[in-house]
């Protein structure tokens, strides 16, 4: 295991949005999951967001778990968890990604990651003078006929030499346009020099298929919305869905009833409340509670009757959300400052 | 050598087009419909018949492993999954079929879909593998557009390809990691039972497949199962893309038939070892999950499951790495061990904190800075680590270690008394070398 850890808040940008092209593909992505799974498209709308803007910002955690509903932590997880999601700003022109692992390893990538320290940066991560070069050492990058090799953003660059290394860091420092793939005289993974199989074109019947007919579109529209309802309907009922445990202070029949009468006048962003997400805010919201008044004011009774129905034992109190919210109703984000000593949120 | 007219992946170099139109050219697609026809049962029968062995690195009987699914549905649909988180380090075979040959993935999906009742395939890629996952899922959509799948295609079997993909976790190749990815989670495996066959993918019956062991069956059932168990030996049957990497001449991924002896393999394809068979130190035949074998027990070794066996190794992915007599053989395992400390997953402790512990150890190994008796308590640790964790990484981890101290131990030995002897000319001995 790595430990990782977001950015320091320094670095990290005030908010994230996709553009209207990576908008479109989220929106396609999501809806190629069944219906109620759309937790599925977490790694490809991160790498989406990797790809725009370079490295994945804390905001843009907290705007993918609001696309997909999913609570903060889970997507934080997730980012955390996989290796290949950039947590602090990288070069802009290309991070190198040497594979550094035995079959790379036995091939010289040793020697390549001494180019790399001495041309970009000792350390790993951390970016030349210029904020335009970074290098990283990898676990295996799965072409290992072809080593030693690196990545760099989407494209592999195999049978690599230091001095060859050299050149390319070079060519990207001075924005050229770099050869990909084997840097020798070689067709992909096939030996050098030339191939030793394949060398007789193996007879086989061409296959004649019934031209489609004006299918197209339809089997187009399949193709970017596969995900019939009749499936998501179909697996419903057996899959196990986590409901929140009903306790005895909730009567089942109004299981889903609000608890409160939702008061007259705007809706506060109980977000503000430490320990309320998005999600956590819909579910108060349903309940009747839109205000950081009502949160002030909650009875003992009231917040055991509010634990029950969001399912976490004890956590109104923990985080003390009734004093949270006396202050935030009292002066908003100033007065919660003034007593809690730090931003809200 | 197995014959070019034998060979399942015929454009592996992408001497021709990887698109629809030559995959058409090379016979893929045809006769798809009559073997959907013909039934679930014809499918499973003849991929059984053929031998097929899971190329993922068990070896499991693919046809065995379909029959698992569910005959008749209970109302949850059916999944298949294709592992394409090809990881593991020596391996690229996936990576060429992905990229040069998709068509042979698409239809196989199908067909496998058939077999299993599913409407539904998702196939896992690696996160690293960007331009083979654009190729595929090209493919997929040339697939599409011809109306060869999706639904009301010409195969009279609805059926939905997903290309999906992951950011970089190994562990997301043991099978239920990669199901608990594909639901959007951190990949950590899931305790079996319940097997996937009973409850994966969203809770329903999953069947997960290797990129390979899908990619070969279309070829499998056009020319018959017979043909497919005509290849290799007995129980270790058919064709195999072989990834060589390291110290040989001209390392290449290639296709050939199991049970060839290891000589053959490297001298025929790969120009021989670096400097004669006389530099040949190690060599690990199935990616880096196996034990290293000596040099001299290799060259008349069999390249198939119970070959490997019989040399104290396995075949896994069909992965060989070669090591020649220049290799620091205690490094070389010693990466491999940070290796699997860095993608444990941390959710077994024996895994998350053995594979840090061995690690530790094997860097000073690899100085010499340790004292002879911690040979055997790290083999000790390996023995605690095997067998108790959820999946096999920690396994994984531990067999490369048993094998460098089963086969190399006089090497480690060697350079500890270096190390000591070293210490004591300098003057400064440290008090973990002086025994």
């Amino acid at each position: 295991m790595s430990v990782r850890r977001l950015a320091e808040d320094q670095v990290q940008p005030e908010g994230f949005a996709f553009n209207a092209e990576n908008l479109k593909w989220a929106k396609q992505t999501i809806a190629k999951y069944p219906e109620g799974r759309q937790q599925s498209a977490v790694i490809p709308l991160l790498m989406r967001a990797q790809d725009q803007d370079g490295w994945v910002t804390k905001r843009c955690i907290e705007h993918v778990a609001d696309m997909l509903e999913m609570p903060y932590i889970r997507v934080l997880e997730v980012a955390t968890f996989y290796t290949q999601f950039q947590l602090k700003p990288v070069g802009t022109k290309a991070h190198i990604q040497v594979c550094g692992t035995t079959p790379c390893m036995l091939r010289g990538s040793e020697d390549l990651i001494k180019v790399c320290k001495s041309k970009i940066n000792d350390k790993p991560f951390e970016t030349n003078a210029s904020g335009t070069l970074s290098w990283e050492e990898v676990e295996c990058l799965g072409a290992c006929v072809n080593a030693p090799m690196m990545m760099v953003f989407k494209d592999t660059y195999e049978d690599l030499t230091p001095e060859r290394l050299e050149e390319i860091i070079n060519e990207f420092e001075a924005g050229k346009d770099v050869k990909v793939g084997p840097q020798i005289d070689r067709q992909f993974s096939a030996p050098e020099g030339g191939m030793v199989t394949l060398t007789e074109v193996p007879t086989r019947k061409e296959t004649k298929v019934a031209k489609a007919p004006a299918k197209r579109a339809p089997a187009k529209a399949a193709a970017s919305k596969p995900k019939a309802t009749k499936a998501a309907k179909a697996e419903a009922p057996k899959v196990a869905v986590k409901k929140p445990v009903a306790k005895a202070a909730v009567k089942p029949a109004d299981a889903n009833a609000p608890l409160f009468d939702a008061p007259a006048g705007d809706k506060d962003d109980l977000k503000l409340i430490s320990g309320v997400g998005p999600v956590l805010e819909r579910k108060l919201n349903e309940l009747g509670i839109t205000q950081f008044a009502q949160v002030a004011k909650l009875t003992k009774k009231q917040i055991t009757e509010v634990d029950d129905r969001l399912s976490f034992k004890g956590r109104i109190e923990r985080d003390d959300w009734k004093a949270q919210a006396k202050a935030l109703a009292k002066g908003g984000a100033e007065e919660y400052r003034k007593v809690f000593g730090k931003d809200p949120r | 050598m197995l014959s070019d007219q034998d060979r399942i992946f015929t454009n592996l170099y992408n001497q021709g087009d990887w698109g629809l139109k030559g995959a058409l050219s090379r016979g893929s697609w045809s006769q798809t419909k009559s073997f959907i026809d013909r039934g679930r049962d014809w499918i499973t029968d003849e991929v059984k018949s053929s031998g097929l062995r899971g190329r993922g690195g068990a070896g499991f009987p693919t046809g065995l492993k379909w029959s698992f699914m569910p005959k008749v549905s209970d109302g949850r649909p059916h999944y298949l999954v294709v592992n394409a988180d090809e990881s593991e380090p020596g391996t690229c075979k996936d990576r060429e079929i992905m990229r040069h040959d998709p068509h042979h993935l698409v239809e196989g999906c199908l067909l496998a879909g058939r077999a299993m009742d599913a409407h539904h395939a998702y196939i896992y890629v690696r996160g690293e593998f960007v331009r083979e996952r654009e190729a595929l899922q090209a493919a997929v959509d040339q697939a599409y557009d011809a109306n060869l799948i999706g639904k009301n295609n010409v195969h009279g079997w609805d059926f939905d390809i997903i290309v999906h993909h992951g950011a970089g976790a190994y562990i997301c190749g043991e099978e239920t990691a990669l199901l608990e990815s594909l639901e959007g989670k951190k990949g950590q495996p899931r305790l079996k039972p319940p097997f996937p066959a009973g409850m994966g993918l969203y809770g329903c019956p999953t069947t997960v497949n290797n990129v390979e062991s899908i990619a070969v069956v279309p070829e499998i059932l056009r020319r018959g199962g017979s043909w497919f168990a005509g290849l290799g030996r007995e129980n270790n049957t058919g064709s195999k893309l072989f990834c060589v990497s390291g110290h040989v001449n001209t390392p290449a991924t290639f296709e050939e038939e199991m049970g060839i002896p290891f000589g053959e393999l490297i001298d025929k394809h790969c120009g021989g070892i670096r400097g004669g068979w006389d530099n040949l130190l190690a060599v690990i035949p199935g990616g880096s999950s196996v034990p290293c074998v000596p040099g001299d027990k290799m060259r008349d070794a069999i390249m198939d499951f119970d070959g490997l066996r019989d040399v104290g190794s396995s075949l896994g992915t069909a992965a060989v790495i070669v090591m020649d007599k220049s290799t620091d053989i205690i490094a070389a395992i010693a990466r491999l061990s940070a290796f699997y400390k860095h993608e444990s997953c941390g959710q077994c402790t024996p895994c998350r904190e053995g594979t840090g512990w061995m690690n530790r150890v094997m860097e000073r190994m690899v100085r010499g800075e340790a004292q002879k008796r911690e040979i055997d308590m790290l083999f000790e640790v390996t023995k605690q680590v095997e067998g108790h964790t959820i999946c096999a990484l920690g396994d994984a981890a531990a067999w490369p270690i048993q094998g460098l101290i089963k086969n190399f131990r006089p090497v480690i030995e060697e350079r500890i008394d270096q190390y000591t002897h070293n210490a004591k000319a300098d003057g400064a001995v440290p008090s973990i070398a002086a025994e």
